[in-house]
């Protein structure tokens, strides 16, 4: 279902991973849909579109899902209802006739992120996978958490272009081998890759079946899974050969470079007891929440809490103006979950490690955050935490171990920082001794030289000084 | 039966005698302590514990000569690492610390540039030449204060950063 182009759309400046894009529109200027409204800023980053024709009203400070909530820059249109599209190039060239440098250059320009929901900007990501050697593309159909659906819906709809773009990217990063894994709990969207492949005929690409079971899904777990080699503590997918993109990407990917549409709308799931029809909705980047549960059918009375995300890893937002991003993979709307209890004491169950998909010791992690220990959190692999959630719904005494190795995160890395400040001013201080001595030695070796000098010269010459300084003496006065 | 509880007790003991001499008459690098308290000060080189700079304070605890509660900017995080590496009991900060991070500030305008400050500045945080303006770098000034008191004109002043 098409969610119709809405009376407004706020568009987020930072729906990516990096620096926020650089607005480049002004206010009262008319954009066409497709039209780039905010380039790319900093090292890391990707560009902004309008989602669809319309005058900019505002930049302005909008409530988003954000960690801690405060607004984010965004710029905000009113659109006119035409849909106007940007002119499109005459003809674009086919993907394969293009070097892979130029591809990569290309997607940049679409405003492609990780629709997975970490939104990295995929170009910087593909980029920085050209210095590996690669044997895998995998596409990452799994979509292990609950309640989402959208990745299974764009499979069902829109296989060809899924397969497109993961042809696209085998040819822009010279990969011979690509693995499309969905879970077990998705037989249509399996059936739908499977006959479109058929009439692909591409023997590159190969469909994998996976068993569904929560966070399967995360980048490395998916690598483990398919693979059987472990992404190494700290490293990347692309050190050990294998690339995951998001079929959502992959998809957008192809829409890029095949039909010139930049990356401008996605599927997301509207879902929960708190809505009327939930259902997946294809709906422009910038459509807030209020507009796409509108057009579903509205709340329901149990409508209490909405998450942008899914149950696990998703936000918790306190107002329905916030826009759908690229991030945006699910609307939950549900009633309130009931609280599991007071935080009571450890009791060292051990239930956590067993769910821990990275193989960490929460147990361990926990104990060492509250100490405040940032050697021990870093030798046991806190950095290499997902964030999943599984340890948070097992413990027994209700701890909020994720929440609190959020915070932990934090706290390593600003201790980090203290350190390597320390180490400098350290540095700093051992320079300037080293400088002070250094003076110090020139200045009694020169004044030797000079006695030596003034020695081996004789007292004739000592008295010639002694004159010419007492001359320099009475000039003055 | 008996034979095996006389050997396992026997090599207890002869290991317990074997580590308790190692740890008595074998020797210990004493740069080695040195160093690893220097690592745990938080290397602001002000002298507000008395010793020129964070090295000398950390040879004066290694040689048992001062207590561990002496550096402000350390603050009571700086004096339980120090308790815990070398077992001693965590006492409470001599003096008060300041809260947050912050650095000095130059007011230009009034600046006469006699470089007394930058002569001072113990990291080399400050920048100037003698009757050019100086000015100083924030992202490597400690707020050790140091630079304070010399000014003759008191146009150092300092700014906490968040």
């Amino acid at each position: 279902m098409d969610v119709p182009v809405p009376g407004q759309l706020v568009l987020p400046i930072g729906q990516h991973v990096g620096d926020p894009a650089q607005p480049i529109v002004g206010i009262g200027e008319y954009v066409l849909k497709g039209q780039l409204i905010a380039e790319v800023h900093g090292t890391l980053g990707a560009p902004v579109h309008a989602s669809s024709s319309g005058k900019v009203v505002s930049i302005e400070p909008w409530p988003v899902a954000r960690r801690f909530g405060e607004p984010a820059p965004c710029i905000v249109i009113e659109c006119d209802g035409k849909d106007r599209p940007v002119e499109l190039a005459e003809i674009a060239p086919a993907f394969d006739e293009l070097p892979p440098d130029v591809l990569l250059q290309k997607i940049l320009h679409g405003g492609i992120v990780g629709l997975g929901g970490a939104v990295f900007p995929t170009a910087q990501k593909l980029m920085q996978a050209t210095t590996c050697d690669l044997d895998y593309l995998l596409l990452n159909g799994v979509e292990c958490e609950p309640y989402i659906s959208c990745d299974d819906v764009l499979m069902r709809e829109r296989a060809a272009e899924v397969l497109g773009g993961a042809q696209i990217l085998m040819h822009a990063l010279s990969i011979d081998q690509c693995y499309i894994v969905v879970e077990s709990d998705k037989p249509e969207a399996l059936h739908r890759l499977a006959e479109v492949m058929a009439e692909l005929d591409d023997e590159r690409l190969v469909l994998k079946l996976v068993p569904t079971i929560y966070p399967s899904g995360g980048e490395d777990q998916l690598v483990q899974l398919v693979t059987n080699l472990e992404v190494p503590s700290a490293g990347l997918p692309t050190d050990i050969g294998c690339l995951v993109q998001n079929v959502g990407t992959a998809a957008a990917i192809y829409d890029w470079i095949h039909d010139q549409e930049p990356l401008i709308s996605r599927v997301t799931t509207i879902t929960g007891n708190g809505v009327a029809a939930p259902m997946n909705v294809r709906a422009r980047i910038g459509t807030t929440v209020a507009d796409v549960v509108n057009f579903v059918g509205g709340y329901t009375e149990h409508a209490s809490q909405l998450i942008m995300g899914g149950p696990m890893t998703g936000k918790s937002v306190n107002t329905d103006r916030v826009p759908l991003v690229k991030a945006t993979n699910c609307v939950l709307i549900m009633s309130e979950t009931p609280s599991p209890g007071p935080e009571i004491a450890c009791i060292r169950c051990g239930e956590c490690a067993a769910v821990c998909p990275v193989q960490l010791l929460p147990q361990q992690l926990f104990w060492y955050a509250c100490a405040d220990d940032e050697k021990s959190l870093r030798s046991y692999g806190l950095t290499d935490c997902i964030e999943c959630g599984c340890c948070d719904l097992v413990c027994p005494s209700h701890i909020p171990l994720t929440a609190d190795f959020r915070k932990a995160k934090g706290r390593i890395r600003e201790l980090a920082d203290e350190k390597a400040r320390a180490v400098r001013a350290r540095q700093r201080f051992e320079a300037r001794n080293e400088r002070l001595e250094r003076d110090k030695r020139q200045r009694e070796q020169e004044l030797a030289r000079q006695k030596k000098h003034a020695k081996a010269a004789g007292p004739a010459a000592i008295a010639e000084i002694l004159k010419r300084k007492q001359q320099q003496k009475e000039d003055e006065d | 039966m008996w034979l095996a509880v006389f050997t396992i007790a026997a090599i207890a003991l002869i290991a317990g005698l074997g580590l308790s001499f190692a740890a008595r008459k074998l020797p210990s690098r004493p740069g080695e302590l040195t160093e690893q308290v220097n690592e745990l000060l938080p290397q602001t080189q002000c002298a507000q514990c008395g010793y020129p700079g964070c090295r000398p304070y950390a040879q004066a605890i290694v040689a048992g000569e001062a207590p561990i509660n002496l550096c402000p900017p350390g603050g009571d995080e700086t004096v339980r690492r120090l308790a815990t590496l070398l077992g001693r009991d965590v006492v409470a900060l001599a003096q008060v610390a300041p809260a947050g991070h912050s650095v000095a500030f130059i007011e230009e305008s009034l600046c006469i540039g006699c470089t007394h400050c930058r002569n001072a500045c113990p990291v080399d945080a400050i920048v100037g030449a003698h009757q050019l303006m100086h000015t100083i770098l924030q992202s490597e000034c400690t707020g050790c204060e140091l630079c304070i008191a010399p000014c003759p004109v008191d146009c150092i002043s300092m700014r906490s950063v968040s």
